[in-house]
Order: structure tokens, then C-alpha cells, then sequence
């Protein structure tokens, strides 16, 4: 009886292993990606719909985007996703491509008396020198210069930073290093660096927090993270010299003035990009394959699956307080596909012509 | 730990063999798994560990960005979340079991100990989004603005409690670490002080003991060698914690300066910077981070043995 309930248990393992395996190496019927936590729930609300649409399920798993990219480097996923583009020499080592899905940006939020969302305006030297812990109180020349007509208390400023690596501090730091000179060689660009001053919140949900239980405070977050929350930004100055409101437009603006051209492997920042309009703190974030996949049907319905979010996906995309990329961005990264991505010597993505 | 027959079971017995051979290797295996942890951190570790060598214990640097790495301001910062949270809780726990045993009405008792229980059942994120949002503020207006004002900054008090006024600091964390670790031991003590005789108490009680002197004079030291393996609990736990410490330490890398400081310990870094840790050496050095957190635990509850042992002799 014992040894009869052994080998029954055995034989139970062994068909769930089976059934296990089957799902990985079968038919392109389930692929799975992982990375980035910052599109996650864009991916999530795609895969969904698709599934409906198409029956095809995609697994997406928001492990972080150092997660994505050794997954897809150790081919245990179909695709990797990252916030951070790889710099094309990186890509070249491992023999990935990369493209864009979808932009965020990043919006610097306070917690001043008085103040209305909008009220503060900065710029990129002045947000260095706060977190760099140079300002050290709100009615500093440096910032007051900029408010004329604003009452700007005389309160110490207490900076919020993220404390988990995150793509979010990766966009803001970039920001910061290409805006001040000190910056960037005192602390530098990385998703989790030395801050010089302040404190760590975890996740967005934790700088927001403590931003609002500290008067004085400034820290950051995601723009669809800001606008949900109803937070108390404060405007940048761009490129053009304009203060424009974090809007979806302003993000999109950073994606359209962009030069793709001079972007080698698509590595791109979408940091102080010119436009009368273009918020500074932009950034896509990115998909990572192989560029000869081992299995060249999962290759394709991979690409099939982003063809499908690029031409299905903006609305969902929008409702979740993403911004969808430009149309010129799209035919760009479709005519990649067609080049980039090879098995046994053919392209494994051909476009189909579109309707007219 | 009832004393069964301890003989030999005669040779020949199969479910006896079957049942020795399980149970022996139940045991080795979990040797082999800590064998296993101990050697994928240090494999995991080991680009860091040659790199830093020792400065990487004594070192409070921590650069991602140009790939340098101590290990000290976490070290700290886990040691003394850890051990403040021992001494707050130990108290408290101490009370809350006694007064179940001794003073509480029997109606009460079971209800009250299903409650403590409870408390251990929640998971830690919830302590600590508890702790974010709702006791960091609350310290903060009530604790933390008063003594600020009321403290010179020349004064070693003043400079104790020193911070950023919203309740993010070294010191809240170890409230939370207190309070969560409290359950699991008051609910061990408790279980303790029931295995006292009951003729003992009777007896002190007969020799006209109140109360307390019965706690101190006979319950206490009757189950004093267990409780410091209640305590090394309590702290190994306390050591160990990521997800509330995280939300509520401030994570600042680097030795606090104050009470009211931010600060950063070993787990919640990992858990802060694991995700995202693309670089060769950015990743070993959170496995090295993992390797002291483990060694640490491990020195703590070889002291216990220790302890434990000499008290036996």
C-alpha cells in the first residue's frame, strides 16, 4: 500500500513536469517575457486583450529591468524588457536588438504651504543643487530667481528619493547629470546611485508618501504616478526655454523631436529633447530579443504580439496614463524588424501591407 | 520532549529502519542546504570580496555608479534596529505573558493569547505600510517635532535625536522590528511560564510570595535557560527583516548619526537593489551583503548556544 501511494505520487509528478515542459516547448502558444516594472501593468492590460483577440498568452513577468535583461541573455524568456536602453556595444556582446513600446516620464513633486501644482518652476542646474543638498532652504536665490511673484517660505528642503534601483531614478539622474556639471561628477547617472542627501522611499508609493508627510519636501515619481495622485509638481524648463505642464503631449513631444537616426541600437535617452513643449525628464522604455532567435516561430510572435499593441494597443495605453509613441517612432522600429531580427538567414517579421 | 523508551529497536524491523534512514536524512539534507547558501553567497560574493577584501566590512562607501562597496553603514544599521527592537519588545513580551499566566481572568486568557498570536500572522509589508502611513506621522508630530524643539543641538541628547521630521528613521523601524517580533515571543514565553509545576507556584505562593516575587523568584529563573533561546529568536527574526524595515528606515547608505537618522540595514538593501542590479559587481556585492547578513545570524545564535550551554553546566 505504501509503495502503491509512492508510485502514484511519482506518477503524478512526473505528468505535472511533463504538462510543464509542454507549455515552454511546444507551439507558440504562451510566451514569456520578464523585466521592467514601470510597464508592467501596459504589458499586463495588452496581454490580456490579446489573448481575447488573438489566443495567444503572454506572460509577462515584472521582476525589474536588471531581471529582464540576465533573462533574456540566459534565453530563459522569449523577450526581455528594460527601462534602461542597453548601449549598443552591450547589445552587440550578447547579440540582442532593442525597441521602444511606450513613454514615461518623470515629474519632480512638492510639499510646500500654499503652493498649487504648477506654482514652482525650476531647472535642471537648480534640481541638481537641491539634491545635491547646495539649496538647502525654499527661499534660496537660486530658486527664488526663477519664482518672482511666488512666496516661497524659508524652509529647510528635505529630498525624497527612490530607494530601490529603478528606472525612474535611472530617467531622473540622467536628467540631472546632463543638466549640471557637478552632478555628474559627484554622483553620476545610474538607477540607484550615492545620494549625497535625503532620504529613500520605497517604490513610488513611498516617495509620494513621504513627500506629503514632509512640508518642505521634494522627491519624484512617474508621471502616470503623479497624475493619478493629483501630487503638487513643479515645472522644468526645457530646452526651448518654456515651462510646459507634465502632460501626455509634453512626453510624446520628447519622442517626436527626437533624433532616431543618430541612435545607434536605438539607444536613446529622451532627455532635454528640443520642442517648445517637451517636458525634459523623458524616456521609452524597451523590449530586448535576440537577433537570431533559436526558434524562429516564437521570434515572430513575439514581434506579431508588439505589431498588434503598436497598432491596437495606444488607447490602453493612454488610459493607463502612458503615452503611446509616436507614428513616425513605429514605422521606424516595423522597419527594423525587418532587418534586425534573423533566423536561418530570412527575416522573421515581414509587415504585412495595410489596408488602405 | 517526552522521554520515550530510548533502546535500540531490535534489527530487522523495516518501518523503524525506514523511519531512522528518513529522519537522518531530513537532517542532512538541511546541512547540505545551508552548506548549499553558504557556498552560492560566496561563489555569488566573491568578485566583490577579493575586489574590497576586508575594507569591505569597514568601508560605509556604497557607489553603484563607479562600483564601490562597503558593507558597514547596513551592518550597523541591522545591529542596532535588531537589538533595539530585542530591548523593546523583551519587556513588553515579558509582561504580556506573565499577565496571561498569572493575572489574567481564565475567560480572558484564550482570547487574549489567540489575539497575540494573530499579531504574528501578519504579513510584514502590512507592518510596514501600517508604519509608513500611519505610525511615521503620527511619531513625527507627536515625538519627534517636540524633542527637536525642545532639544539644543549642542547636547548630546539634542544630537541624538537629530532627523527629518517625518518619522523615516533608524529609530521608528526598530519600533515596528519591536513590534512585530513581540508576538512570537510573548507567545513562546507564555507557553514557558505553563510548563512550570504547578506545585512550585503553589508553593511560593503558600510561603506568602506575591505575585511578582513569584515571577521573579520562581517562574523566571525556572524557564530562564529557555528564554534566551526566545530571545536569540526574537532577534534572529528582528536581524532578518526586509519588507517593513524598507518601507520605514529611510535607506540611507552610510552610518547614522543619530537616533532620528536614516539609515539602511543588510536585507532591506538587498531587497532595495536586487531588481535592478545590472552590474557584474553591483550584484555581487548585494550576494556579499547577503553573505555577512548570514554569518551574522549565524555568530548570534552560536552566542545563544553558547549562553544556553554554560547555563546548563
Amino acid at each position: 500500500m505504501n509503495r502503491r501511494m509512492i508510485l502514484a505520487l511519482g506518477a503524478v509528478a512526473m505528468v505535472s513536469g511533463l504538462s510543464g515542459c509542454g507549455g515552454k516547448s511546444g507551439a507558440a502558444n504562451a510566451l514569456n517575457g520578464a523585466g521592467a516594472t514601470f510597464p508592467a501593468p501596459v504589458y499586463a492590460k495588452w496581454a490580456e486583450t490579446y489573448r481575447s483577440a488573438k489566443s495567444v498568452a503572454v506572460n509577462y513577468q515584472a521582476i525589474g529591468s536588471g531581471g529582464g535583461i540576465k533573462q533574456i541573455e540566459a534565453k530563459t524568456v522569449d523577450f526581455g524588457a528594460s527601462d534602461k536602453p542597453l548601449k549598443p556595444e552591450e547589445l552587440e556582446k550578447n547579440g540582442l536588438y532593442q525597441f521602444p513600446t511606450v513613454i514615461g516620464g518623470v515629474v519632480p513633486v512638492i510639499n510646500l504651504p500654499g503652493i498649487k501644482p504648477g506654482q514652482v518652476r525650476l531647472t535642471g542646474q537648480a534640481l541638481a543643487d537641491i539634491f545635491q543638498g547646495k539649496v538647502k532652504t525654499w527661499n534660496d536665490p537660486e530658486i527664488a530667481s526663477l519664482n518672482a511673484g511666488v512666496a516661497l517660505p524659508k524652509l529647510p528642503i528635505t529630498v525624497v528619493h527612490r530607494s530601490d534601483g529603478s528606472g525612474t531614478s535611472f530617467m531622473f539622474t540622467s536628467y540631472l547629470a546632463s543638466q549640471s556639471a557637478g552632478w555628474k561628477s559627484a554622483v553620476g547617472a545610474s538607477d540607484t546611485v550615492n545620494w549625497p542627501t535625503g532620504l529613500g522611499g520605497k517604490g513610488n508609493d513611498g516617495v509620494s508618501a513621504f513627500v506629503q508627510q514632509t512640508v518642505g519636501a521634494i522627491g519624484y515619481v512617474e508621471y502616470a504616478y503623479a497624475k493619478q495622485n493629483g501630487a503638487t509638481y513643479a515645472l522644468l524648463r526645457n530646452q526651448a526655454g518654456n515651462y510646459p505642464a507634465p502632460t501626455a503631449d509634453a512626453f510624446a513631444a520628447a519622442a517626436a523631436g527626437a533624433d532616431w537616426s543618430k541612435a545607434p541600437g536605438n539607444y536613446i535617452m529622451l532627455i532635454d529633447q528640443p520642442g517648445q513643449d517637451t517636458w525634459p525628464i523623458s524616456g521609452a522604455t524597451f523590449i530586448l530579443m535576440h537577433k537570431q532567435p533559436k526558434d524562429a516561430a516564437r521570434a515572430k510572435a513575439v514581434l506579431a504580439f508588439f505589431d498588434w499593441a503598436y497598432t491596437s494597443g495606444d488607447d490602453t495605453a493612454k488610459k493607463l496614463d502612458y503615452v503611446p509613441l509616436p507614428d513616425s517612432v513605429k514605422a521606424m522600429v516595423r522597419q527594423q524588424w525587418q532587418t534586425s531580427i534573423v533566423a536561418n538567414g530570412k527575416p522573421v517579421y515581414t509587415r504585412r501591407p495595410s489596408k488602405p | 520532549m517526552t522521554a520515550t523508551t530510548q533502546g535500540r529497536v531490535a534489527p530487522g524491523n523495516l518501518a523503524e529502519t525506514v523511519f531512522r534512514i528518513a529522519c537522518a536524512s531530513a537532517a542532512t539534507l538541511l546541512l547540505a542546504a545551508l552548506a548549499g547558501v553558504i557556498v552560492s553567497l560566496a561563489i555569488g560574493g566573491w568578485p566583490v570580496l577579493s575586489t574590497f577584501g576586508f575594507g569591505f566590512l569597514t568601508s560605509s562607501e556604497w557607489n553603484p555608479v563607479t562600483d564601490v562597496y562597503g558593507a558597514a553603514g547596513p551592518i550597523v544599521g541591522t545591529l542596532i534596529t535588531a537589538f533595539l527592537a530585542l530591548i523593546l519588545a523583551l519587556p513588553l513580551a515579558l509582561g504580556v505573558s506573565l499577565f496571561l499566566v498569572e493575572f489574567c481572568p481564565p475567560a480572558l486568557a484564550r482570547p487574549v493569547a489567540v489575539a497575540v498570536e494573530l499579531l504574528a500572522g501578519i504579513p510584514s509589508i502590512v507592518y510596514g505600510m501600517w508604519g509608513l502611513f500611519v505610525f511615521a506621522p503620527w511619531f513625527a508630530a507627536h515625538v519627534q517635532v517636540p524633542l527637536l524643539l525642545a532639544a539644543g543641538d549642542d547636547t548630546w541628547w539634542g544630537k541624538l535625536v537629530q532627523g527629518v521630521p517625518n518619522g523615516a528613521n533608524i529609530f521608528t523601524a526598530s519600533v515596528i522590528l519591536a513590534i512585530m517580533i513581540l508576538p512570537y515571543m510573548s507567545s513562546v514565553f507564555r507557553e514557558l511560564f505553563l510548563t512550570v509545576p504547578a506545585t512550585l507556584r503553589e508553593a511560593a505562593y503558600g510561603l506568602g510570595c506575591t505575585p511578582f516575587e513569584t515571577a521573579r523568584s520562581v517562574l523566571i529563573p525556572y524557564v530562564r535557560r529557555s528564554m534566551i533561546g526566545v530571545v536569540m529568536l526574537g532577534l534572529g527574526r528582528a536581524l532578518g527583516e526586509t519588507m517593513a524595515v524598507t518601507f520605514i528606515i529611510g535607506n540611507a547608505h552610510g552610518f547614522p548619526h543619530s537616533m532620528f537618522d536614516s539609515g539602511s540595514t543588510l536585507a532591506s538593501t538587498i531587497a532595495n537593489e536586487f531588481a535592478e542590479a545590472t552590474g557584474a559587481l553591483h550584484g555581487a556585492a548585494l550576494m556579499a551583503l547577503g553573505l555577512v547578513l548570514f554569518c551574522i545570524t549565524f555568530g548570534v545564535l552560536a552566542i545563544a548556544r553558547l549562553l544556553i550551554g554554560e547555563k546548563a553546566a
